[in-house]
């Protein structure tokens, strides 16, 4: 239950500022639909308790594959944010941002 | 046999390693680039020929017990695909040195890790692999579209690197919950579970809406002619071969075996692949240069393609497999001309060019005069027997506005190729300069090699028509490869 409001509440953050002018906020929204999709593949894993190892102790072991997959998944997410942050900085500003924002610095 | 699944994947990834770490040297990038290419494509041919027998090559990496291990496997249509891509990777390699965008040290590096990972896309059998491996075609990609020296081409970057930030995120979301209702991702334990698991269906519907983007399908397209037209003419090429042929193969592969060919959503494939159709076709007539007017009959095409999807008959899937080969062959010959002229005229918008090349550069006239036929669909070429083929199909398991649309897109798509014609080749000699040198052979062999390769299957259709009908075969009833990757 925890993990499906989260994932509503990333999803609908995420959404919103998709939908904004500004390239950097595009972008923070790409990141919080990103977290979104992380929490809903570790959900898909079910609620077993505990961490991913065998004879820990603590009941049933957490399903490891999908911890897998959000690992894969978080390190490509990043590479791309990091990229299109790259882009937001390189070469003429972003015609769609509002005249009033100020974080892409002096360009 | 295990090493030629393998080599495809494993081969350029090594090379551009080995070529990153090189001292810089065009040369030995372009004999590296080239000769590893040249590898993947014999090795394609072999897996090509074991695979039309029925066999289906499988490869548990690593040794691994199967459903832990990463699973490639080939069947027709993967094969045949993957002797697509690394033929145009080949031929875009050569042209690269004829536009000499491969003086850029990463170029060849890149250009190899993009055709490793639509190698591993089309061969794994794992549908989280399959994202890590559209992942490794995209990364060098967004790279490669910020190399060329053009104004727009941050513009142009930010779009497309957003727009597939997005899909990926869907992508990743439907893995998620097909993996929270199955409990897999192999897709080989998956076959068949959308037909008859609602919840099942749902989450695969996200991931087929994911490749959809990716694949440039109406209404998910508007991104493609915007992100295109930004990058260096064999960028262009190699982008219109491999990017969103991955997307469409992942339709084919997803769509056959999670939804066992589910007649039930059928006419949504070909509500959407007609709007494909229409819409491209119609967006090129308006188009003022050689670029854009390829680009929107790219997505006119991958429409065509999805019509085979959506009748999801063997012949429809046959018909599209064929259409797929030869269209890809003819697409990149007409960026290459339009490439060319570019490279040695310095623009590609028609009033500026002003028609008349046909005395200059007579060669490119005859490579682009056969592919646009071929994109027509005038016989003899490739795109008559690929179009007769579809409309064939059409025609017998389709409803009656499928078959107008084939046969009236046509007719268009010959309006925008004689715009081109008229345009950049016909006419009076151009008041344009002419360059210095002549064409170089590089830069004019790779089209003509292709155009010919467009007279050539429309002439001598017969081996590739048998192994498109067994790969739509084998794509209506994927039991043999379900088998075999579970094996």
């Amino acid at each position: 239950m925890t993990a499906a409001v989260a994932v509503g509440v990333l999803v609908a953050g995420g959404a919103y500022l998709v939908l904004q002018r500004g390239l950097l906020r595009v972008v923070l929204g790409f990141v919080l639909l990103g977290h979104a999709m992380v929490v809903l593949v570790l959900a898909a894993g079910g609620d077993r308790g505990g961490f991913a190892l065998p004879g820990n102790g603590a009941g049933a072991p957490a399903d490891p594959l999908p911890q897998a997959f959000v690992l894969t998944a978080v390190v490509i997410a990043f590479a791309v944010t990091v990229y299109l942050l790259g882009l937001l900085r390189a070469g003429a500003p972003d015609p769609d941002a509002d005249p009033d924002d100020d974080a892409r610095g002096p360009s | 046999m295990s090493a030629l699944v393998v080599a495809p994947v494993g081969l350029p990834l090594v090379v551009a390693a080995v070529l990153l770490l090189a001292p810089r040297s065009t040369v030995l990038a372009r004999v590296l680039g080239i000769g590893s290419t040249g590898l993947v494509v014999v090795a394609a041919s072999v897996l090509l020929a074991r695979t039309l027998t029925g066999e289906v090559p499988v490869v548990q990496v690593g040794g691994w017990p199967a459903g832990i291990a990463v699973v490639l496997a080939l069947d027709a249509f993967g094969a045949l695909v993957l002797l697509l891509t690394a033929s145009v990777t080949l031929l875009g390699l050569v042209y690269a040195v004829g536009t000499g965008e491969d003086r850029d040290r990463t170029f060849t590096p890149l250009v190899l890790v993009m055709s490793a990972g639509v190698s591993g896309a089309v061969s794994t059998a794992d549908l989280f692999n399959l994202f890590v491996f559209v992942e490794v075609v995209l990364i060098p990609s967004y790279v490669l579209l910020t190399m060329a020296r053009r104004r727009q081409r941050i513009a142009g970057a930010r779009l497309y690197v957003s727009v597939n930030l997005l899909a990926s995120t869907l992508f990743l979301g439907g893995i998620g919950l097909l993996y929270g209702v199955t409990g897999t991702v192999q897709l080989g334990q998956l076959a068949g579970v959308a037909a008859d698991n609602a919840p099942a269906a749902l989450a695969a519907a996200l991931v087929l809406l994911a490749m959809g983007i990716k694949s440039a399908v109406v209404p998910l397209h508007s991104w493609l002619p915007g992100s295109y037209s930004v990058a260096g003419p064999a960028v262009t090429v190699l982008f219109s071969g491999l990017l969103t042929k991955v997307g469409l193969y992942a339709l084919f592969r997803l769509w056959s075996v999670l939804f066992d060919g589910d007649r039930r959503f059928l006419w949504v494939l070909l509500v959407v692949a007609v709007l494909t159709m229409v819409v491209g076709v119609l967006s090129a007539v308006g188009a003022k240069a050689v670029r854009p007017v390829l680009t929107a009959h790219m997505v006119s095409q991958i429409g065509y393609v999805l019509v085979g999807l959506g009748l999801s008959t063997v012949a429809g899937l046959g018909a599209a497999t064929f259409f797929l080969v030869q269209y890809v062959l003819v697409k990149a010959a007409l960026f290459m001309v339009g490439g060319a002229v570019e490279v040695r005229y310095g623009t590609d918008v028609l009033s500026r060019l002003g028609g008349g090349l046909v005395h200059r550069e007579r060669w490119l006239a005859v490579a682009f005069a056969g592919s646009a036929l071929a994109l027509v669909g005038i016989p003899p070429t490739s795109g008559f027997v690929a179009k007769l083929q579809l409309a064939t199909a059409a025609a017998a398991d389709g409803p009656w506005w499928v078959l107008l649309a084939v046969v009236a897109v046509s007719a268009v798509t010959l309006v925008s190729m004689l715009k081109l014609w008229n345009g950049v080749f016909w006419g009076d000699p151009p008041p344009l300069p002419a360059p210095a040198r002549r064409a170089s052979a590089t830069l004019v062999g790779p089209p003509l090699l292709l155009a010919a390769g467009a007279l050539l299957l429309g002439l001598w259709a017969e081996p590739l028509l048998t192994a498109s009908t067994i790969a739509g075969g084998q794509l209506a009833d994927p039991s043999a490869w379900v088998a075999a990757v579970t094996r």
